[in-house]
């Protein structure tokens, strides 16, 4: 049964985003703000060219904990987590036996057994019985839903860590730098500051107790941060091609096709490592490219690719002004210079395919 | 614009377009109410001239950068001008929805049909 409209949940800060005049939507089962009175183009150029916070606290988090939590967390994240040193950052892929994907996930190690996994919101459930099932029978680990202890604000933008590091204790100091992870108090509260973000943009993420977080963003607000809603976290993180779950990885597809080997580490024997192995091995038949429009038009997620193929995540660059995406290409058409048309609602629009990420700074 | 207006002088659908009428020729747009649920318009369509157009039904696309929408036909007739203008700068949908946001013109093939439509009070009243 789907969640109706009156059992959304809503974060610690649903009040601020009203009182802002936020458009709420529901997303993955929360009211979430997708934009603010200012629109997706300036918030997203906040963003680019200065400093935005983003309400993200619908994500969970999950902590696995004791002396084995390396070996448990080996076993089912497809990195190698035996690389994270305590105070350090790690991207890695949940799969299936079968090698298709459940989430992609950061996981934070904050002591020596004990690591914080962050979830995105709509895989949050499905996640922790991944998690818990695979704990059974696994002596020495203890895996804990974490999800309600957080609030998660995530600052970002070329100004945001001058920014945080005038509201923390200890200044630009305390804070952590990227893909590293450290506890310190912000704005009177105390924070895990992550040196994280899905910007492409430097910048942290907070988790926070949930009670501290409103006063926490007014403390961001009042510093010059520009709140910043989902819509404009999905046009940003699309232009640097970071993946959205839902969108771009999937269940049925794996991480060789997905572009994200490079966050498998077969040799750690983690489940549905085989079946990685064997689509590295023999080469996928078709992989996700970026594409960027040489005309007008839009694309968007479930357009079809002439000659075969499939848009997962379409916009327009706010940042480059054309329509952008990226689509699970035949392997022989994802290769940069390809030029392929995209059946946009009948229209084909040509485009052309690009190396990651479409945008970078100074191009 | 950042106010809600609903001028007096025109007729409206209930999906959100305007329509001013001048003889058999009206014009077509859409209402700040559209606009401001669209979100920064970034894309808009264009039909091309000579074509019909029915009351009720599709006649053009606008794209937010999140979503595209299909913009109805107040009334039905043949397009005989586009506003092209809206190629290059989508964004006069959101900034002058009455004015440069206009789209198409068309030449009414049942001027009796704008007695189904809407005037500013009528309008605004279904949306709350």
């Amino acid at each position: 049964m789907s969640a109706s409209e009156t059992s959304l949940r809503r974060t610690p800060l649903y009040a601020r985003h009203e009182a802002a005049g936020a458009k709420l939507v529901p997303f993955a089962g929360w009211e979430m703000p997708v934009q603010y009175p200012a629109g997706i183009r300036a918030e997203h150029l906040t963003v680019r060219e200065a400093v935005g916070v983003f309400d993200v606290s619908h994500m969970g988090e999950i902590e696995t904990r004791g002396p084995r939590a390396l070996d448990f967390l080996q076993r089912i994240l497809s990195n190698d987590v035996a690389r994270i040193a305590v105070g350090a950052a790690q991207y890695s892929v949940l799969c299936k036996e079968d090698g298709g994907v459940l989430d992609d996930l950061f996981t934070y190690r904050l002591a020596d057994e004990r690591y914080l996994t962050v979830t995105n919101a709509a895989n949050h459930d499905k996640d922790l019985a991944w998690f818990q099932r695979q704990a059974e029978g696994f002596d020495g680990v203890e895996v804990v839903d974490r999800a309600a202890d957080y609030a998660m604000l995530a600052v970002q933008g070329p100004q945001a860590r001058a920014l945080v590091a005038g509201l923390a204790a200890g200044g630009a100091e305390a804070l952590p730098r990227r893909f590293r992870v450290a506890e310190a108090t912000v704005a009177g509260a105390p924070a895990l500051v992550c040196g994280t973000g899905y910007t492409g943009e430097d910048g942290v993420e907070l988790l926070l107790a949930p009670d501290d977080a409103p006063a926490v963003w007014d403390a961001l607000v009042d510093a010059g941060a520009a709140p910043t809603g989902l819509a404009a976290r999905d046009t940003l993180r699309l232009e640097v091609c970071f993946h959205l779950y839902g969108n771009d990885l999937m269940e049925s597809r794996g991480p060789i096709a997905a572009g994200l080997g490079w966050c498998c580490k077969e040799e750690t024997g983690f489940i549905g490592s085989e079946a990685v192995r064997a689509a590295r091995d023999a080469g996928p038949s078709e992989l996700l490219a970026p594409f960027v429009f040489t005309g007008p038009g839009i694309p968007r997620q479930g357009n079809a690719v002439v000659g075969g193929g499939e848009v997962t995540s379409g916009t327009l660059s706010p940042s480059l002004e054309t329509g952008i995406g990226m689509a699970y290409l035949p392997v022989e058409q994802a290769v940069p210079g390809t030029e392929i048309e995209v059946d946009v609602r009948g229209k084909l629009r040509p485009a052309v395919v690009k190396e990651k990420p479409l945008f970078r700074k100074g191009t | 614009m950042a106010e809600a207006s609903y001028p007096e002088d025109l007729l409206y659908h209930a999906e959100h377009d305007w329509v001013k009428i001048d003889g058999d020729v009206a014009t077509f747009g859409v209402t700040w109410y559209a606009q401001d649920s669209l979100g920064d318009i970034v894309f808009f369509d264009p039909p091309a001239v000579g074509t019909e157009v029915t009351a009720g039904e599709g006649y053009a696309e606008v794209e937010s950068v999140k979503a595209v929408s299909d913009v109805i036909a107040p009334l039905s007739g043949e397009i005989v001008e586009v506003n092209e203008a809206l190629g290059d700068t989508p964004e006069q949908i959101n900034d002058d929805p009455y004015g440069a946001g206009w789209m198409v013109k068309v030449k009414l093939s049942d001027p009796s049909q704008t007695s189904d439509l809407l005037d500013a009070a009528a309008y605004t009243a279904t949306l709350d």
